[in-house]
């Protein structure tokens, strides 16, 4: 029978089925991070119970770790320092790798797991965090899941889930100029909602997936959570394994006739099927407090709920081209890999920021991508243009009680949750493409980064 | 950890708002430590608080009221607890002493937390619930029935999500009962996979 790319690696991966329709599922990889880490491993230890197999389980410190150029353990946020050492000693106890602070390879976790060829086609992988499935852009199925799961998956080796149900989501044709993944997710949630995706892995599919390289694949995977599907995933392809061949926790070589079977047979049928025109996409940025208060960056602010309009200080009818901005963020495992920085540089070199932005910042996604980007120069870029460069962590994607934005300000930001105080008490997140941010950081207001791009072109 | 109590009848605190994230029911900056206790006096810290940081109440808020202070039982509305998975959420809604919560929907990460933390989450569609605000309202998890007013709606429960919060039982005990179906899916996985297995240590 004709089995999707889910299918197949739930059918792998089922241990055994319970009573009541539940499975109990294998798990490959697991990956913690600090926030969370030291809670489930003290649990663990309290309880006298092991990591399984320590040698697949993985922690990273980046959600609060300070991401200012010369950090150590301290960071501004209340009590953080204990949430980092406690991590250190409790994964040092449980024999875990630990990507430390200033380890050359840190990063946010959903950007360090592939540079490492830590995720795999083919793999479950599972972390307390809800972006987990960033991951499925590999062929993985890869989702977010509570701390009591982590402890229950190094412990056992397994999760006990009831079945979702399967989605694709097909982009037929191209995209248009200055449109990127990050606008085809966005559409998504726009038209089909924020609990669009509840219950489903969602496949992401057609031409204009297969013509993403992985960097954008993973963008678009990394808005699955805000679809409120379980996970996304994406068929590994030619690209897919030229990128993971010797990344250190990678095999050598992907000649192994399985490889080839990973992806949906012909004919196999999914519970829902979207199909979206690429064409029809524009570059899209948030206008509310959820994800699916996003619209394109021309139209105008549509009826929403009341909480959002006050929120937000937008009005239906209200043009979001043009609202003045306050700050502007680019990074997150959203949009930190080096592919988007050098998109939004190019959009920002030779150009300098308005100076009504008070504060503007370019956070990469890992160490890596900040050597990249330095080795290219994008640092200096990005600096003359009037951003603070940093270290590699999850910084002002979320407000953790340390650093923030001056009060209320209106943030264009390239991260993926635009909820009340989600960067900070007040603050007002209009969510959109790497590029958009630039040149919106550019005008002082938001603005269309295809106006930016196209003078760009037309100079050279 | 304690099992959901029954019988079970409370009076329903309603907060019936759609898309609360978990960053509303317990936000980042009062997650002071790593452990899994003093969150409750954070829990919905922005809409509870008119000064979070002086901890002066906002007389508005439901469970501020006289009759909500000490809520069992939690009305919500649709995609309750979605974003972050923070468990702390859950965390934070046990040690205030929620015992179940009533939405229309839940997100799912943060339903399979209640669970875990034996927190009862039913959804029912959204009249039904918002006919239960501030009314006495009974559960009975055997039956999977909730009953206010002389009006009775069954709810769904995954049968061992069931046995679960009915016995209190913790999850990882109950699957090392199959630790043998574990290692022999393990035995034959390894050589069909062996990329999977790490040696390597950093
Ligand atoms: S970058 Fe933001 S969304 Fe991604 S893992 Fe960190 S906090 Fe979560």
């Amino acid at each position: 029978m004709a089995r999707t790319l889910f299918d197949k690696i739930w059918d792998a991966h089922t241990v055994a089925k319970a009573q009541g329709g539940s499975s109990l599922i294998a798990i490959d990889r697991v990956f913690l991070h600090e926030r969370t880490g030291a809670a489930a491993l003290n649990r663990m230890a309290e309880m006298g119970r092991k990591v399984l197999d320590p040698a697949r389980v993985f922690a990273v410190m980046d959600h609060i770790v300070d991401t200012r150029i010369g950090r150590g353990d301290g960071t501004l946020m209340q009590g953080g320092e204990g949430f980092i050492t406690e991590t250190r000693a409790a994964c040092k106890a449980a024999g875990i790798t630990l990507f430390d602070v200033n380890d050359r390879d840190q990063g946010i976790v959903h950007v360090i797991s592939p540079e490492q060829g830590i995720v795999l086609p083919g793999l479950t992988l599972v972390a307390p965090d809800s972006h987990t499935c960033t991951q499925g852009a590999f062929g993985a199925l890869a989702w977010g899941i509570g701390s009591s799961e982590a402890e229950h998956a190094m412990v056992t080796g397994t999760l006990r889930l009831e079945r979702p149900k399967t989605m694709r989501v097909r982009f037929d044709g191209g995209l248009g100029f200055g449109v990127t993944a990050k606008d085809m997710i966005l559409t998504v949630i726009a038209r089909h909602g924020a609990g669009g995706g509840a219950g489903h892995v969602v496949e992401f599919a057609g031409d204009a997936v297969k013509a993403l390289d992985m960097e954008a694949r993973m963008t678009l995977c990394n808005m699955a959570t805000e679809f409120s599907a379980m996970t996304g995933i994406i068929a590994p392809d030619a690209k897919t394994f030229e990128y993971l061949t010797a990344r250190p926790y990678a095999p050598a070589d992907f000649s192994d006739p399985h490889w080839q079977t990973l992806h949906s047979d012909t004919g196999a049928s999914f519970d829902r099927e979207i199909i979206i025109d690429a064409a029809s996409i524009a570059p899209m940025v948030s206008w509310g407090t959820s994800p699916e208060h996003t619209i394109a960056i021309d139209q105008k602010v549509p009826e929403g709920p009341a909480r959002a309009h006050d929120y937000m200080g937008l009005a239906a009818g209200d043009a979001l081209a043009g609202t003045s901005l306050d700050a502007a963020f680019i990074g997150s495992c959203t949009n930190s890999r080096i592919s988007d920085l050098r998109r939004a540089a190019a959009i920002l070199e030779g150009r300098r920021i308005a100076s009504s932005i008070k504060k503007a910042l370019v956070v990469p996604g890992s160490l890596g991508v900040k050597r990249q980007a330095e080795a290219e120069g994008l640092d200096k870029i990005f600096e003359a243009a009037g951003f603070e460069w940093r270290m590699s962590g999850c910084s002002l994607c979320f407000y953790a009680g340390g650093e923030g934005f001056p009060e209320c300000s209106r943030t264009i930001s390239s991260t993926n949750r635009n909820f009340e105080g989600r960067q900070g008490p007040g603050i007002r997140t209009h969510i959109a493409s790497p590029e958009t941010v630039a040149a919106s950081a550019i005008a002082g207001a938001i603005a269309d980064p295809r106006e930016y791009a196209r003078s760009r072109e037309a100079a050279a | 950890m304690s099992a959901f109590p029954q019988p079970f009848t409370a009076l329903a605190a309603p907060l019936i708002r759609d898309n609360v994230d978990t960053d509303m029911i317990i936000p980042s900056r009062e997650m002071r430590t790593t452990g899994r206790d003093g969150l409750a006096e954070g829990m919905f810290a922005p809409w509870r608080y008119t000064d979070a940081d002086a901890r002066i109440e906002n007389p508005d808020f439901v469970l501020n009221q006289p009759e909500y202070r000490d809520a069992k039982l939690l009305l919500a509305s649709a995609n309750f607890g979605c974003g972050s998975s923070r468990e702390h959420a859950v965390w934070a809604l046990a040690e205030f002493g929620i015992k179940a919560i009533i939405a229309e929907s839940f997100a799912p990460i943060f339903r399979g937390n209640c669970v875990r933390n034996f927190i009862l989450p039913i959804a029912l569609p959204r009249d039904v619930v918002e006919h239960f605000a501030a009314c006495e309202v009974t559960i009975d998890l055997e039956a999977q029935t909730v009953t206010s007013d002389g009006a009775t709606h069954s709810f769904d429960i995954e049968a061992e999500a069931k046995q679960m919060l009915a016995h209190g039982l913790d999850a990882i005990d109950l699957t090392l009962t199959q630790a043998g179906a574990i290692q022999e899916w393990l035995n034959a996985d390894k050589p069909a996979r062996p990329w999977v297995y790490l040696e390597h240590s950093r």
